[in-house]
């Protein structure tokens, strides 16, 4: 009982994904997060200290001054006009900037060579393509830290939002199109991944576990995943595409070439897609 | 032959699963508790004549706010249900299936949106406007009924899965596409809900013309727009958005019917549909809504902090400048519901600042409530305890919406737990703590006697402490990368205590809403105690307080005349009593109209859910012949003779 008392106090602090970034964008958009609390909070603590304060100053049985007919202060109006426009005029710049800053489809500047990884929203499981390992995996994904992911997004599914909360923001998955996601880890370590958007009745069991590593451990893991004895050709891919819940993580060591692009096209051009069939 | 008669109706849309067996149960016998209860008082000529047919727009309110409330207490019940499951079973894969589930909450967001505060709102519209304005009635009666059916009638579609069809929509209750389309959702649930809403939302919209109208046409002499009660304002304000907002609703999902009736791809993923389209196109419609929803509450608060207040309403011409500026910024802001489609730095960065801009007005309404206090002598009575809930919730939930404007942040924000508590945060603390009061508040002009107020104020702290134990967990467990509607969820993840606290903060709001029914049976068993003999219980500003309580079926024998902006707290002070001289007056008849075209109406709704063709077209000549001999009506209206009203006003007087 103790330690499952713990285990759960444990995992209520150390689960707060978002004050916990661990990739710049994430750090990032909290410190936004934050400042934009702050700059707020000028506005709401006065509201909420005078409300209660004329409320209890000018209670029935208190007798403060009585003015009923005192409903107008160019003054007072001016005051609160100013005050509120100055702080949105400031949320403003910071939200127009860090909108560029953190453009989700802008590609992140490094030295290091970044990596590609295509993601599948299926119904309900995750599909992740590396083009250039040439290997696929469901539900799980691996990567180096300190390089920068270019994610390519799409689905084979109702719409989906791919997430990772610790590294940054999310990003819709919708089928006949592909969306872009840049994100980074700074740290190694495990990061959960989810769907945040409503895809039918699997969408709550559509996790991923997102592992950043160092870049010895990325090389051994593909060499890992090569050796598996499952491939990803177009076949493969339709069962997969199947409805399926909760399921494990897979490992491809071949995947067909452009299937990211087949899968889009397919919605593209329908007929073609039937007439294959 | 069958299909040519039934459709898709076969005997598997019989109830079956257990919840649509107890909900079926539940409804029959309700259904026949209400039939004996009606037979046995020989009540059914009283019903029809006095309330169902009644073009009275008091009569329509009442029944309006009835009918909500009991929509409250469904929407209520999902809405602990999906607490329960996530508090307790989700962590062990147990309880409610993911679809149930996913049904459950569609309906939850659905109901409380579309039957609820819509309903709420447009009950004390009808009640109290035309009394506010100084007017007899809204300017068009018949179509009054007629909205109040169309919204009776999608209440009755949007529960009637429970006996026929046995399925919901589980698509969330904005039914995005592809998921929606025939392709992922192939049961008749999405129907149901694409014609409840299409039902209901024809009567908003004919509700909101008529409210618009009577408010510009029906003013009591001598009050211009800038004399209005704030209530007036932002109704109008709330009114001029449904008209603008909801034919784009229906146009959605017609085009979403279409889809799914006639294999058309509008939304769907393949044959160049896209689905983008209906997001932008629903939310053109929804963020809108959220302001058509909150406005009338802003009015209703503006009245009670001047009544309690004993004061001017502070910043009159400011608050109308802010209403007004609301209503427009409104229409521009519906991508920051979508950040995350995918659209550049630019569109997100435009549509993230009009949205903070709205704070700007929002925040000079508050500004201007705490003000009118200031130099008051404010009596705290349930509704003012209301007021002060609303400032303290609605403060933190303008607060949270602007932080989720900026597009950076709201990437990790979108969908999150956090969004659920913002929203109702607002929905909550903004538009339903303000028909509680506003109904608190009116409740005396309804019924003649006021509300028990120690009661009132139990209700509210169990509603304020149970509104924070329930959504202050959810704005951490969006911290902590929880995202809405989940059905199940690793125990590792640490959620489940603040989720059980959520669950326990609905357990004390159902208390409130306890306390609220046994309010109501209290104050009606001690009405003699608290009996208003005066029509203005309050000490109020504003002419609906110059009639008597409960107002003849006419509002006012004489027309009031109108100079100032608080009327009637000018003519307490003043004292003079002008000798009344009556005159005529012409009153609509009751219409069973309103109640047959609705039925046609209905039925052409459940013959598209089913594909009925017959039934279609029997519901569509229906409707329309109904219409037409309603058009041809000669005598829709009745007068009622100077002398009759004085002996009525006098028998008034005497009681």
């Amino acid at each position: 009982m103790t330690d499952r008392y713990k285990n759960f106090n444990l995992a209520l602090f150390a689960n707060f994904a978002l004050f916990n970034p661990k990739g710049w964008i994430a750090s990032e958009q909290k410190e936004l997060i934050i400042t934009a609390t702050m700059l707020m909070l000028m506005a709401v603590i006065p509201v909420l200290v005078i409300t209660f304060v004329f409320a209890w100053k000018y209670r029935a049985g208190n007798n403060a001054k009585y003015a009923p007919t005192f409903d107008h202060s160019r003054l007072l109006q001016f005051t609160w006009w100013t005050a509120l426009c100055a702080i949105i005029v400031v949320l403003s710049v910071i939200a127009w900037k860090s909108s560029y800053a953190l453009d989700p489809r802008k590609t992140l500047k490094s030295n290091i060579k970044p990596i590609t990884i295509q993601v599948v929203a299926l119904e309900w499981k995750w599909l992740f393509i590396y083009p250039e390992q040439n290997i696929a995996t469901v539900n799980f994904m691996q990567f180096p830290e300190d390089t920068p992911i270019n994610f390519e997004i799409t689905a084979d599914a109702p719409m989906n939002s791919f997430w990772i909360p610790q590294l940054g923001g999310q990003m819709y998955a919708m089928s006949g199109m592909k969306t872009k996601l840049h994100l980074e880890a700074s740290d190694p370590g495990t990061y959960r991944g989810l769907s945040s958007n409503i895809s039918g009745e699997g969408f709550a069991g559509m996790n991923f576990t997102a592992v950043a590593s160092s870049n010895a451990d990325f090389d051994t893991w593909v060499r890992t995943v090569k050796q598996s004895s499952n491939i990803l050709n177009l076949n493969e891919y339709d069962k997969l595409a199947e409805p399926s819940k909760n399921n494990p993580v897979t490992l491809y060591s071949f995947v067909e070439d452009n299937l990211l692009d087949t899968i889009i096209m397919k919605f593209m051009m329908p007929q073609e897609a039937h007439k294959e069939h | 032959m069958l299909e040519l008669i039934f459709g898709k109706l076969t005997l598997e849309a019989l109830p079956h699963q257990w919840y649509t067996l107890a909900g079926t149960v539940s409804i029959v016998l309700g259904g026949i508790a209400v039939a004996i209860f009606l037979t046995r008082r020989n009540l059914w000529r009283w019903l029809w004549d006095e309330w169902l047919t009644s073009t009275d727009p008091k009569k329509i309110g009442i029944m309006y706010i009835i009918v909500a409330a009991l929509m409250l207490f469904r929407g209520a019940l999902d809405a602990g249900m999906i607490l329960v499951q996530q508090a307790f079973f989700a962590v062990g894969n147990a309880g409610l299936s993911a679809d149930h589930f996913q049904e459950i909450f569609t309906a939850h967001g659905t109901i409380m949106i579309f039957f609820v505060t819509m309903g709420f709102m447009f009950g004390l519209m009808n009640y109290i406007i035309p009394l506010q304005i100084g007017a007899r009635d809204v300017a068009f009666p018949f179509l009054n009924t007629l909205s109040l059916w169309l919204y009776i009638a999608g209440v009755i579609f949007i529960n009637l899965f429970f006996v026929i069809g046995g399925d919901f929509a589980s698509t969330g209750w904005l039914a995005y596409p592809p998921l929606s389309e025939l392709e992922f959702s192939p049961g008749v649930g999405v129907d149901y809900w694409i014609w409840s809403l299409q039902i209901s939302g024809l009567g908003s919209l004919l509700g909101a013309i008529n409210i618009l109208v009577t408010i510009l046409k029906l003013r009591a002499p001598g009050m211009t727009l800038m004399k209005m009660p704030m209530f007036a304002w932002t109704s109008l304000c709330s009114m001029v958005l449904i008209i603008s907002a909801f034919p784009i609703l229906t146009a959605t999902l017609a085009l979403l019917s279409l889809d799914r009736l006639l294999g058309m791809h509008f939304f769907t993923s393949d044959f160049g549909g896209n689905a983008m389209m209906y997001i932008n196109l629903i939310w053109m419609w929804g963020h809108p809504e959220a302001y058509i929803l909150i406005l009338p509450s802003f009015g209703i608060f503006s009245e009670i902090v001047a009544t309690f207040s004993y004061k001017r309403l502070f910043g009159y011409t400011s608050m109308v400048l802010a209403t007004i500026a609301i209503t427009m910024l409104s229409v521009l802001v519906w991508l920051h519901h979508f950040f995350t489609m995918g659209a550049g730095a630019n569109v997100n960065a435009f549509f993230g600042i009009m949205t903070m801009i709205i704070a700007i007005p929002t925040g000079i309404k508050v500004f201007n409530w705490i003000f009118t206090m200031f130099r008051g002598r404010i009596k705290f009575t349930t509704p003012m305890y209301w007021f002060l809930g609303f400032i303290g919730t609605f403060t933190l939930g303008g607060m949270t919406g602007v932080l989720m404007a900026i597009p950076a942040a709201d990437f990790q924000l979108h969908n999150s737990l956090f969004l659920v508590a913002h929203f109702h945060n607002t929905a909550i603390g903004g538009a339903l703590f303000g028909i509680f009061a506003g109904f608190t508040y009116w409740f005396p002009k309804v019924m003649g006697f006021k509300l028990n107020e120690r009661l009132g104020k139990y209700a509210f702290w169990c509603w304020i402490i149970g509104f924070f134990m329930t959504f202050v967990p959810l704005y951490i467990l969006g911290f902590m990368g929880a995202t809405r509607r989940l059905d199940h969820y690793d125990p590792a993840t640490g959620w489940q205590g603040l989720f059980m606290i959520s669950a326990l903060g609905v357990g004390f709001i159902s208390f409130g809403v306890a306390f609220q029914i046994l309010q109501i049976i209290i104050s009606i068993r001690q009405r003699k105690q608290n009996l208003d003999l005066s029509g203005d219980p309050w000490n109020g500003r504003t002419l609906e307080w110059t009639t008597s309580s409960p107002p003849p079926f006419y509002n006012f024998a004489i027309t009031p005349k109108v100079s100032e902006r608080d009327q009637f707290w000018t003519d307490k002070t003043s004292k003079h009593a002008p000798k009344p001289i009556y005159e005529d007056i012409v009153m609509p008849k009751n219409t069973a109209m309103g109640i047959y075209v609705s039925a046609f109406v209905f039925l052409i709704g459940f013959a598209l859910v089913w594909h009925i063709i017959w039934l279609g077209i029997v519901g569509l000549i229906g409707a329309i012949a109904c219409v037409i001999i309603r058009t041809n009506d000669p005598e829709t209206e009745y007068v009622i003779s100077a002398k009759e009203i004085e002996r009525l006003e006098i028998r008034n007087n005497i009681r």
